[in-house]
């Protein structure tokens, strides 16, 4: 099946309140190889001018990946999670994610592209916390393989 | 009397570096922190069935990593606006020997009356170039 062009229409709903934990945060900044004192400590978090721990900048993937899979479970997307390359990313940040935030995501697709045999879909999520000010923009391009 | 600028960087300059050897442990860290745990990144027979040369690395793990020299030179994440990268070549992780990722940062292109640059990484696996136009937008320190 390929993707559904209509995709670019459709309107995804925002997703659930995701809370940015501290222990979430040093995990991910453990796992991304930050030594950075911001990511791990909130004495130097809060010495910076932050209420807490700082996420490092590709935590946002994180948060995204919660509106991929809203797409990924469109039973009529086209996009099969095994034919799927992650071809290019972006993140756009307003301010940094930090521990205590009350992040929700919303997806649109904002192109479909077929290349080859391939389609190319590019996934922008935006983030936004709980006063409704925005955090940062994350944007996936997803090549879907034809093939198979 | 006008403000003189003070030229402290120049495009070029090579502004952070640093080297991660990464291993299997580093693959199954990165999905749990992550929520990744799409099975080519630590299972051999899946790998091989999709036809992959083996085991590879997220690449969002090299996304992540590649950036925190930067992070670590500019002090303050706030000073970090954009990011992006596009993954133009797999990090195949060896079960025994891991894989060493190398990554270095220089400016691509320079505002300082803005006070802001392009920083463009360079990050490569046995000197093949893994990551294909590696930007981040910074706030200089």
């Amino acid at each position: 099946m390929p993707v559904n062009p209509a995709l670019t229409d459709r309107a995804f709903p925002a997703t659930g309140s995701y809370l940015v934990g501290r222990e979430k945060v040093r995990e991910f900044a453990r796992a991304v190889f930050s030594t950075n004192p911001l990511n791990f400590s909130v004495e130097a978090a809060q010495a910076a001018g932050y209420a807490d721990v700082v996420a490092p900048p590709t935590f946002a993937i994180v948060v995204q990946e919660l509106t991929l899979s809203q797409l990924l479970a469109e039973e009529d997307a086209g996009i099969e999670l095994t034919h799927v390359v992650h071809g290019e990313q972006r993140f756009d940040h307003s301010r940094p994610i930090v521990a205590g935030d009350e992040l929700t995501a919303q997806l649109r697709v904002t192109s479909i592209k077929t290349l080859g045999g391939n389609a190319m879909v590019v996934a922008e999520t935006s983030i936004t916390d709980a006063a409704g000010e925005h955090v940062a923009t994350a944007v996936s391009t997803l090549v879907v393989r034809g093939d198979a | 009397m006008s403000a003189e600028i003070v030229h402290r960087y120049e495009k070029g300059d090579e502004v952070a570096r640093a080297t991660y050897p990464i291993t299997r442990e580093s693959l199954v860290r990165y999905a749990g922190a992550s929520g990744d745990f799409n099975a080519i990144h630590y299972r051999d027979d899946v790998a091989a069935s999709v036809g992959l040369p083996g085991v590879l690395a997220h690449g969002m793990l090299t996304m992540g990593l590649a950036v925190q020299p930067v992070v670590d030179w500019v002090g303050d994440p706030a000073r970090i606006g954009a990011y992006q990268v596009r993954f133009t070549r797999p990090v195949v992780v060896d079960p025994a020997s891991g894989a060493t990722i190398e990554v270095v940062a220089k400016i691509g292109a320079l505002d300082e009356e803005a006070g802001t640059a392009r920083i463009d990484l360079t990050v490569t696996v046995d000197g093949q170039t893994v990551l294909g136009k590696a930007q981040v937008s910074v706030t200089l320190p």
